[in-house]
């Protein structure tokens, strides 16, 4: 045998280093490994949460782990996971929710995994606008709803004064939109309207908000063979607009990501169409009276305003770990969606409660009268209930899809293309990559994953 | 006469290279030859299922207009990065070679951008001329000129070479400094002596002495401009607007890293590599003929 002399004051290191990993070494603690993108006061409220989970019991203790980005927090799992090392649960944000679906013997379907472990999650109580999105065609949830929010928008109220515009009353319709932004652009304001992530507020929003579908086969959640079609004749119409504002100064485009928020907070433009969930930080930061508002509809398309879309995130959980750890995770998700936990982490973090129930706590508590932005974005969810073409998109590949869509809307706003064209393009390109994600699931994977839940809730009902 | 050094011993050379050829075969040639090996299958993002395609990623990309228009995007990107960061930097040298007093002081500065890592230098680019907080913008606007890179895709390629140059002119400032410090000062004095004034000694003996220099930077620069400028762009244009800054390294790196398509990202990789031999072999058989060592 060899004997390796280990210093003393290494050896003590090691020893503390060792007792510091582990404080509650005396009883099996089964530790749960939970990644996600969520940084900042965001991180810092999600940490809390964890905190007060691994409080309230002492078999299992969630370790969050903030890896960067929703897309790096979703690339590291697909990586980890490949190895065999991926964590229990992910946070998925909505573009990567089909590739989630799609990889069937990679994740465990939440509604299963809580049938198998006795736990409950009353799959009614999701607002119907938030269940369809993670749900399969059978309405079995498959993640956990977690971080939620829609497109609003949001307004300068001193702005509005300023060009003589009622502060009360914002534009409603896009036709409405014209007219009060040629009175702020008489009033000096160089940037009236721009907007965040325009794919996902100006084309995804617009289709549910007009009840008009995204692509075929229910915007993709009934088929891999789904097409796109996004390109109709609102659409065209829609964007010609757009670019007519934009090349006269009506329209200020502000790049794919969040830059357009960051400019009406400074005061620089007087209206953004903006996630709700930014609502918090606007009011922390902007030095200015605001106000928010339902996104701009068209009135002369029947049935609009429909309902909006959500953007966010779902907890999803991997496969290939041991049931114990299982029976974690569905004791933590089951507690995650309870009214109370839930009224509260939308109250402190400004996104959309997921359940019925944790609204009406929330609407109780009288929390929506000192923040009325929040309630608007549930408002607009709960507007109608979802229909075929309005439950979600969920296509592969969706964030080079929308990679796509920003570009060739790019080449729109300053005049370069036609709208039509444009939309035209951005269809035929985005085609080629569903048609590359059918050829790579082919093997057996629909998504629809069967319902094999024999203890299970019940499908939440889905309006078709 | 070359001079040689035989080893007696007959594995001892093999020992020393040992560690220089196994991190060479695992941090080089084995990704390189699983590169090529995905530019073949079709896979998902989790790796369940794998399919052998043959030449179909291939025939995908070349289909692909938006493929073939990132050829000439990137051309245009290289050329500007080389020559322009070879130019300014060759000027900075000779600049600096001349300078009597706190010539130390200035040599460092001129070579701290260096130590910037590509995405800081796009982050710190980006802010100084973004559109709306930008100070360069501000001043821009003052003049009476519309900056706003995020419509305009020539203005976004302006500033992408811009970081990527300021990145590399520290390198390139470096090499030529040493090369111009090799130059015989008696050279340059004997020139002077028979009435050669600073431009004429310039072009007809410092430049052609330095031409092993520049030859060396303008493979090195190119590579970089290929190979190593993805973080500038993401941190800054994300390739666009409308792909105006799409340039093949960088859409190898959206489309395998952020899409998680690895087949195609792999088959672009595959093309990248061979674009990139092809180059430096036209460079050493070709332009290496007008260089005099």
């Amino acid at each position: 045998m060899i004997r390796v002399p280990v210093p003393m004051p290494i050896a003590a290191l090691l020893m503390v280093f060792l007792f510091t990993l582990h404080p509650g070494t005396s009883h099996a603690q089964q530790e749960i490994r939970f990644w996600h993108g969520m940084g900042g006061a965001l991180g810092i409220e999600l940490d809390a949460l964890l905190q007060r989970f691994n409080d309230s019991q002492k078999d299992f203790r969630i370790a969050g782990e903030h890896k960067g980005s929703y897309e790096d927090t979703m690339i590291g799992a697909l990586a980890a996971q490949r190895a065999g090392d991926g964590p229990h649960l992910v946070q998925v944000y909505e573009v990567g929710t089909a590739h989630m679906m799609a990889a069937k013997s990679a994740v465990r379907p939440l509604a299963q995994l809580l049938a198998e472990n006795g736990e409950r999650i009353e799959t009614k109580s999701f607002l119907p606008a938030v269940a369809g999105y993670f749900a399969d065609g059978a309405g079995q949830l498959l993640a956990l709803p977690f971080n939620v929010s829609t497109p609003i928008l949001f307004y300068n109220k001193d702005a509005f004064r300023k060009a003589k515009l009622d502060p009360e009353k914002p534009p409603k319709t896009w036709y409405e939109m014209p007219k009060a932004m040629g009175e702020l652009v008489t009033a000096g304001y160089e940037c009236v309207y721009t907007t965040v992530w325009p794919s996902w507020v100006l084309i995804e929003n617009m289709s549910t908000w007009h009840n008009q579908d995204f692509a075929t086969r229910e915007n993709g959640l009934g088929g891999l063979d789904a097409k796109l079609i996004f390109n109709t004749h609102l659409m065209v119409r829609h964007v010609s607009m757009l670019s007519s504002w934009s090349r006269s100064g009506y329209f200020t485009y502000s790049g794919r990501r969040i830059e357009g928020e960051r400019r009406f907070a400074k005061g620089e433009c007087a209206m953004v169409t903006a996630a709700s969930s930014s609502y918090a930080d606007l009011r922390r930061e902007a030095k200015f009276d605001f106000g928010v508002a339902q996104l701009p509809h068209y009135d002369d398309i029947r049935g609009a305003p429909h309902h909006s879309m959500i953007g966010g995130a779902g907890l999803w959980v991997l496969a290939g770990k041991k049931t114990a750890e299982y029976r974690g995770v569905a004791k933590f998700l089951a507690w995650l969606a309870r009214p109370e936990v839930q009224a509260e982490w939308h109250q402190r973090t400004g996104y959309v409660p997921v359940t019925r129930a944790a609204f009406d706590l929330t609407a109780k508590s009288g929390f929506y009268k000192d923040h009325p932005g929040h309630e608007i974005a549930i408002r607009q969810l709960l507007l109608n209930q979802p229909t075929r073409e309005s439950r979600g998109i969920r296509l592969g590949e969706f964030q080079q899809i929308r990679t796509i869509l920003e570009e060739e809307l790019e080449s729109v706003w300053d005049g370069r293309v036609a709208p039509k064209l444009a939309l035209d393009r951005a269809a035929e390109r985005g085609d080629l990559l569903l048609r590359k994600f059918e050829r790579e699931h082919r093997a057996g994977a629909e998504p629809g994953v069967p319902a094999r839940t024999p203890r299970g809730p019940k499908p939440a009902p889905n309006a078709k | 006469m070359e001079k040689r050094v035989v080893f007696r011993s007959a594995w001892l050379p093999y020992a020393l290279l040992a560690p220089q050829i196994a991190i060479t075969i695992v941090f080089f040639f084995w990704p390189a030859v699983q590169a090529v090996w995905f530019a073949f299958q079709l896979q998902d993002a989790f790796g369940l299922h794998t399919e052998f395609v043959g030449l179909q990623n291939f025939e995908a990309l070349f289909a692909d207009e938006h493929y073939l228009g990132s050829f000439r995007t990137t051309a245009v990107f290289s050329v500007l990065v080389a020559f322009s960061g070879i130019a300014i930097s060759l000027l900075l040298a000779t600049m600096a070679d001349r300078v009597l007093r706190g010539a130390l002081a200035y040599k460092t500065l001129l070579i701290w951008p260096y130590a910037v890592a590509p995405a800081i230098a796009g982050v710190l680019w980006a802010f100084m001329f973004a559109p709306s907080i930008g100070i360069v913008t501000y001043v821009l606007k003052g003049m009476g000129v519309d900056w706003n890179w995020i419509i305009q895709g020539d203005q976004a390629m302006l500033l992408v070479v811009m970081a990527s140059v300021w990145k590399q002119i520290s390198y390139n400032f470096l090499f030529f400094l040493a090369g111009l410090q090799s130059i015989p000062k008696s050279l340059i004095e004997a020139a002077a002596i028979d009435g050669a004034g600073p431009a004429r000694r310039f072009w007809t003996i410092v430049f052609p002495l330095l031409s092993p220099t520049t030859f060396f930077l303008l493979v090195v620069n190119i590579v970089y401009a290929f190979f190593d400028t993805f973080g500038v762009i993401d941190a800054t244009t994300q390739g666009g607007p409308a792909q105006a800054t799409q340039i093949l390294v960088y859409k190898v790196y959206y489309d395998g890293v952020k899409a998680a398509d690895l087949g195609g990202s792999s088959a672009q990789s595959v093309i990248l590599m061979f674009i990139v031999i092809t180059l430096t072999v036209i460079q050493f058989r070709f332009v290496e003929r007008k260089v005099q060592y």
